[in-house]
């Protein structure tokens, strides 16, 4: 046991200096016309080796200091806590729930525009964890390329308007119902393949509809993207100074009152939250239906489910279309709130970002991939300063995430079905 | 309602399986019987289309349903139990009989989004028809638990009752008894011949303990090494020479 934890320790800490070592201490310089590579200086060898030795140390005694925080009452307010009763539990979620949502609705008129342009891209990601938590949460697939799907929202809208001129709302159903149909599509051959192979093919995927964008000029403009996409509108009304579509009207001559660049802004984060929770709510009620059950007894056990008669290839395939359609979904919204798209937007870093939320969230929670959501976007706004050691931190906590609480931060709880007993 | 003739299982050099015949009438319970190894699990993995059987034809209700997917099987009334219990385990109790309904629900994403009356129809009665099931096994009190917490004899009982809320033609179990205590397997030869007299169910039950099976079933097929070795009554197996040799003899 002391020599298991000790080799176990030993390799952590060299595993860190292999990570760290070159992240932190090597550098590319320009020296001239030649590039040369730099070793570090003396400090940052130190820490380096100060990194190492706490991990190390940590390895070494970690059931100990695990034990003892997990049993300090004071850090651990959960630890001797009897669960709820279920009645009550879901009576205290639904009033945390109405609470949170009247505080979204009036909370963006007392902060700044900047704040509300992050929180609607933080409602953007939600919407995308919300439907990968589907695909990798409830049915156990894991999907590398999801941001495609994104991608195929964000470029429906983008394209349709670009030569046909049709508005958001028009865009949104025709963009998600596209992503749909290209999960549907790509699903049919590949859900076949098990675990890694999934994860591999899927990673492809991802990566071709990029290239396809990138390389398609004639039709998407390849790198230099998209430009032009309008806001929604809101019964007509347009939000911004002047109304550039024919036939609508501006709010703010509607309403008499004076232009201000935040209304768009607003309008866009409140249609966002709509959405956001429109999407919470279809994925809630799908849990509880057949259809959500079939994806989690094949998770549970795959053989099992088919000698019951679940056709495995059409219960994933639901969960991989539903999941691309709000894909689609947030890609439509992340358009139209940029204005512009490139296929930059597009990287396989977007799939990976969305899927530490889902995993950081606790695999099949909802709230607990919201909580994600909002951590993973807005901590790296606000530790701007350390924006070199972002991907690292970020790293970090997974590693600490996957030690210490590998369900998540809000693991899913089952709801409980209330059965007549029969006398 | 099932005819197995001459089915054949290689798996690389090794014949798991090798000629096995097998008849089953409806209101029968059929036993298979064998030492471990002798390919009895084997003969089910065929049947029910988890494996692809290398030689033979399986006819039920006159199809050929060999080397079919295991979903299309188990949809036409074929269902199985696994001999190391198979559930849902994170799921509860009743969420477990409501998965194996899905056929008998309205799985209409839409109706599903929009509770149409048909929906909760359906979904109430998928509810009601597990209630039923549960009672009838005795676990109606463990409705909410997680499958995965029940005892052992409990989870067994669960996976049949899992099975007949399918509806099935034809039940079969794989070693139900194994590692359950005499008042246990007393109470599950009960509900087996239940099953039979009150749900029209044909049974094929699989047991290497050969005492269990003398007194519930209709016709006992014996097998060895993956041969069969011989088949009938049991009055007649019982009293037949090989058996006695091969089987019988070493305990
Ligand atoms: N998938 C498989 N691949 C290779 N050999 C197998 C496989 N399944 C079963 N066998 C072999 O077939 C023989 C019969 O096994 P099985 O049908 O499980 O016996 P029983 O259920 O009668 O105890 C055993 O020798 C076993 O090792
Ligand atoms: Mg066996």
């Amino acid at each position: 046991m002391a020599t298991h934890s000790l080799k176990h320790a030993l390799f952590c800490a060299v595993v860190t200096l292999i990570i760290a070592y070159p992240i932190l201490g090597l550098d590319l310089e320009a020296r001239g016309t030649s590039v040369v590579l730099a070793g570090a200086d003396t400090a940052t060898v130190v820490s380096v080796l100060a990194a190492a030795l706490v991990v190390f140390v940590f390895q070494l005694f970690r059931h100990r200091i695990l034990g003892s925080l997990g049993t300090m009452p004071s850090l651990n307010p959960f630890a001797n806590r009897e669960p709820m009763p279920q009645d009550k539990r879901q009576r205290l979620e639904t009033i945390a729930l109405v609470v949170l949502v009247v505080a979204a609705l009036i909370w963006p008129f007392f902060v700044s525009r900047g704040a509300v342009d992050l929180a609607t891209l933080v409602l953007i990601y939600i919407m995308l964890a919300l439907g990968l938590n589907v695909v990798v949460g409830l049915a156990g697939l894991l999907d590398l390329g999801y941001v495609a799907f994104y991608a195929v929202g964000a470029y429906t809208f983008a394209l349709l308007h670009q030569y046909f001129g049709v508005s958001f709302w028009v865009a949104l159903p025709v963009g998600a119902g596209l992503a749909a149909t290209f999960g549907l599509l790509l699903g049919f051959p590949v859900l076949r393949l098990r675990g890694d192979y999934l994860a591999i093919v899927t990673l492809g995927f991802g990566e071709i509809i990029r290239i396809l964008l990138n390389n398609m000029t004639w039709l998407t403009g390849g790198p230099n993207g998209i430009g032009g996409i309008p806001d929604p509108t809101v019964f007509g009304m347009e939000f911004g100074r002047r109304v550039k579509e024919e036939g609508n009207v501006s709010f703010h001559e509607i309403f008499d009152v004076a232009y201000s660049g935040s209304h768009k802004i607003i309008v866009l984060y409140l249609i966002a939250l709509v959405l956001a929770l429109f999407t919470a709510l279809v994925i809630r009620r799908f849990t509880k239906m057949p259809v959500g059950r079939s994806w989690e007894a094949l998770r549970e056990d795959e053989i099992a489910a088919r000698s019951l008669g679940l056709s495995r290839t059409a219960v994933k395939l639901s969960a991989f279309t539903i999941g691309a359609f709000f894909a689609g979904f947030a890609g439509t919204v992340f358009a139209s709130k940029q204005g512009f798209i490139s296929p930059e937007s597009f990287v396989f870093l977007e799939s990976a970002i969305i899927l530490a939320i889902v995993v950081l969230g606790g695999m099949g929670s909802q709230l607990g991939v919201i909580l994600a959501a909002v951590a993973v976007i807005i901590l790296p706004e606000l530790a701007r300063e350390f924006s070199e050691y972002r991907m690292l931190i970020f790293g970090a906590a997974m590693v600490l995430m996957m030690v210490w609480r590998p369900q998540g931060l809000l693991p899913m709880r089952r709801i409980h079905i209330e059965i007549n007993k029969q006398e | 309602m099932l005819e197995v003739r001459n089915l054949s299982m290689r798996f690389g050099g090794l014949l798991a399986v090798d000629q096995v015949s097998l008849d089953v009438q409806e209101r029968e319970i059929v036993s298979i019987i064998g030492p471990n190894g002798a390919g009895k699990t084997t003969v089910f993995n065929c049947m029910s289309g988890f494996y692809r059987p290398t030689g033979g034809t399986i006819l039920f209700e006159g199809r050929e349903i060999q080397g079919k997917p295991d979903f299309r099987i188990s949809r036409l009334g074929l269902v199985r139990t696994f001999q190391h219990v198979r559930l849902f385990s994170k799921m509860t109790v009743v969420e477990n009989l409501l998965v194996a309904q899905h056929r008998h629900l309205n799985t209409n994403l839409i109706a599903g989004l929009l509770r149409t009356p048909s929906y909760r129809q359906r979904e109430q009665q998928a509810l009601d028809r597990a209630a039923y099931w549960l009672d009838r096994v005795g676990l109606l009190d463990m409705a909410n638990r997680e499958a995965g917490n029940l005892a052992y004899g409990q989870q067994r009982r669960l996976e049949i009752a899992r099975c007949m809320v399918t509806e099935p033609k034809l039940l079969m179990l794989d070693e139900p008894a194994a590692g359950l205590n005499p008042a246990e397997t007393r109470d599950l030869n009960q509900l087996i011949i239940g099953l039979k007299e009150d749900y029209n169910v044909s049974v094929v039950l699989i047991e290497h303990d050969m005492s269990l099976v003398m007194e519930i079933s209709d016709r006992i097929n014996v097998i060895n090494q993956g041969r069969p070795l011989a088949s009938g009554t049991p009055d007649e197996v019982r009293q037949n020479d090989d058996v006695i040799k091969a089987y019988l003899g070493e305990a």
